[in-house]
């Protein structure tokens, strides 16, 4: 019967293609031919969001009564620094936020300044890269009041944020572009659920910029630096994750 | 290709409906005799066959990771390790997974990439199907055909392993309409829908995304389903290619020629009457 004949030589081609494919597997999706695709698809995919949506659009925002009865921490619990832990000590009356790069005026603001500033409240929802989601309530001035104070040059592309913990013995780095840093809803948080930002969840400030992913939303952050490139940035890609382990630099998918 | 020129052209190999009316014992058309070839797909519909061979084999790897990273599901706006999950997913092993070790970064990559291949590709093959009227000729579901009684023919005739209606061989028989009418319209868009969500960006920018399946956490509950029902319509769909023949399925799949199989006398569809 050709009709068996026929169908054991697909079996037995597909199980040989299948293994084939398998142990070829890692070379190919590790290796050099397929990365220039795969970096190609997150151009793409930062081209498409910015060109298929409104670049003001808001994330959403919840009522308080859906807001998540536990946020879990993630990344550094603690920085433990002996300069982060004197700042903890002195309830962050000593801290300043450097605002420099491409300005025009550079900012030196003292934690009480910051904490004057007409602020946002937003209950929003914070995606991990890794899956899971919670939802918190974030206070604190928008970004785009500070980087207008500060009068971003022309040239600037890219805002830089430089953080107190570390990662490797490096400063946690992230970046983002000049649409996000100006949209309403990124905000550098300095209370998160009524009270007072608490060491774990990034104080005295977290970057909140609603439209990216958890890893974009540096904890306590110590300096913002206007950039016209990322290439002089730790690894020249932008961010620590970014340089560390190829994560996407555009963390809005 | 010699079998083509035997044939008749394609436009005249669209199946025609089959009156009612005619009798079961009518002589079998010389055009849908056993061994008679048809042309039965069109390029679109090959060219997105071949490229969701690949595409969907790297998205459900590459998702495979990903589900690793935060292996528990839950329904809502929200989710995380505090909350209660409905489900926790099985870890998948690394011989099943892109990449084959853990690697969040690179799988997201592989995702994101073809995940533009996938849903833009679902776009070109409905706007072509719907022009070259693929759509309405062989996928319609007609009343008649969802009748108890035509849906037990069937599952009787699939028992048997006779999978084409003798009379109309190129016509799609209604478990096939079904199950693809599943795949195009229910299962690629809610894995595009509910992937849309997952986008802090998109899901800005579209909130119906997020509205539709009922927040972010159902979003990738969603995915989760809607890719389990597909993985579930390619296992049917390859065992039913290989009952069915594989050779001549995966031949017409490639040439778009199509030989009417010879079915050991299947009975006509008399319930039709």
């Amino acid at each position: 019967m050709s009709g068996i004949i026929t169908r054991r030589a697909v079996l037995t081609t597909g199980a040989l293609g299948a293994g084939a494919l398998l142990s070829g597997c890692d070379k190919f999706q590790n290796g050099a031919a397929t990365r220039p695709i795969l970096f190609a698809g997150e151009q793409i995919n930062y081209g498409l969001a910015r060109a298929l949506t409104n670049r003001d659009s808001l994330a959403k925002e919840y009522r308080p009564d859906q807001m998540s009865p536990l946020f879990r921490v993630n990344g550094t619990a603690n920085p433990n620094t002996p300069t982060y832990n004197a700042m903890v000590a002195e309830k962050f009356a000593n801290w300043r936020l450097k605002v420099g790069g491409l300005v025009n005026r550079p900012l030196d603001i003292s934690h009480q300044q910051l904490l004057a500033m007409p602020a946002r409240t937003q209950i929003t929802r914070h995606d991990c890269v890794e899956g899971w989601s919670a939802i918190g309530k974030w206070h604190g001035p928008m970004l785009g009041t500070i980087l207008k104070a500060a009068d971003v040059r022309t040239t600037a592309r890219y805002v830089v944020f430089t953080c107190a913990d570390l990662y490797s013995g490096h400063n946690y780095y992230e970046s983002i572009d000049l649409i996000d840093a100006f949209h309403p809803q990124t905000i550098l948080a300095w209370a998160m659920n009524d009270a007072i930002l608490s060491v774990a969840h990034g104080a005295p400030i977290r970057l909140r910029v609603e439209r990216q992913l958890g890893y974009k939303n540096a904890k306590y952050v110590m300096q913002i630096d206007a950039v016209d490139s990322l290439s002089k940035i730790g690894k020249g890609k932008g961010g620590y994750w970014e340089d560390a382990i190829d994560y996407d630099w555009y963390a809005g998918i | 290709m010699t079998e083509a020129s035997l044939s008749a052209s394609p436009d005249s190999a669209i199946p025609v409906a089959v009156p009612p009316s005619a009798p079961p014992s009518a002589p079998l058309p010389a055009a849908n005799a056993p061994g008679t070839p048809i042309y039965r797909h069109r390029l679109t519909t090959r060219i997105w066959h071949w490229v969701n061979v690949v595409t969907i084999f790297i998205m459900i790897g590459s998702g495979l990771t990903i589900l690793n990273a935060h292996p528990h599901l839950y329904w809502g706006e929200f989710g995380a390790n505090p909350d209660h999950p409905w489900f926790n997913t099985p870890h998948a092993p690394s011989y099943l997974t892109i990449p084959a070790g853990y690697n969040l970064a690179l799988a997201r990559r592989w995702h994101l990439t073809f995940a533009l291949v996938f849903a833009f590709g679902l776009l070109f093959f409905m706007i072509s199907s719907v022009l070259n009227a693929h759509f309405q000729k062989d996928l319609r579901i007609r009343l008649k055909e969802l009748a108890p009684a035509h849906l037990w023919f069937d599952a009787k005739e699939h028992a048997a392993l006779r999978f084409h209606d003798p009379k109309n061989p190129n016509a799609r028989n209604i478990f096939q309409k079904l199950a693809y009418v599943a795949a195009i319209f229910v299962l690629i868009p809610a894995m595009i829908v509910s992937g849309l969500a997952l986008s802090p960006t998109m899901s800005a920018a579209w909130p119906w995304v997020l509205d539709i399946v009922g927040g972010r956490a159902s979003a990738r509950s969603v995915h989760f389903l809607a890719a389990s029902g597909l993985v579930i319509f390619i296992i049917v769909h390859v065992v039913l290619v290989i009952l069915a023949g594989a050779f001549g399925e995966v031949k017409s799949m490639i040439t778009g020629w199509w030989t009417v199989p010879d079915d050991h006398g299947a009975p006509t569809q008399e319930h039709g009457a």
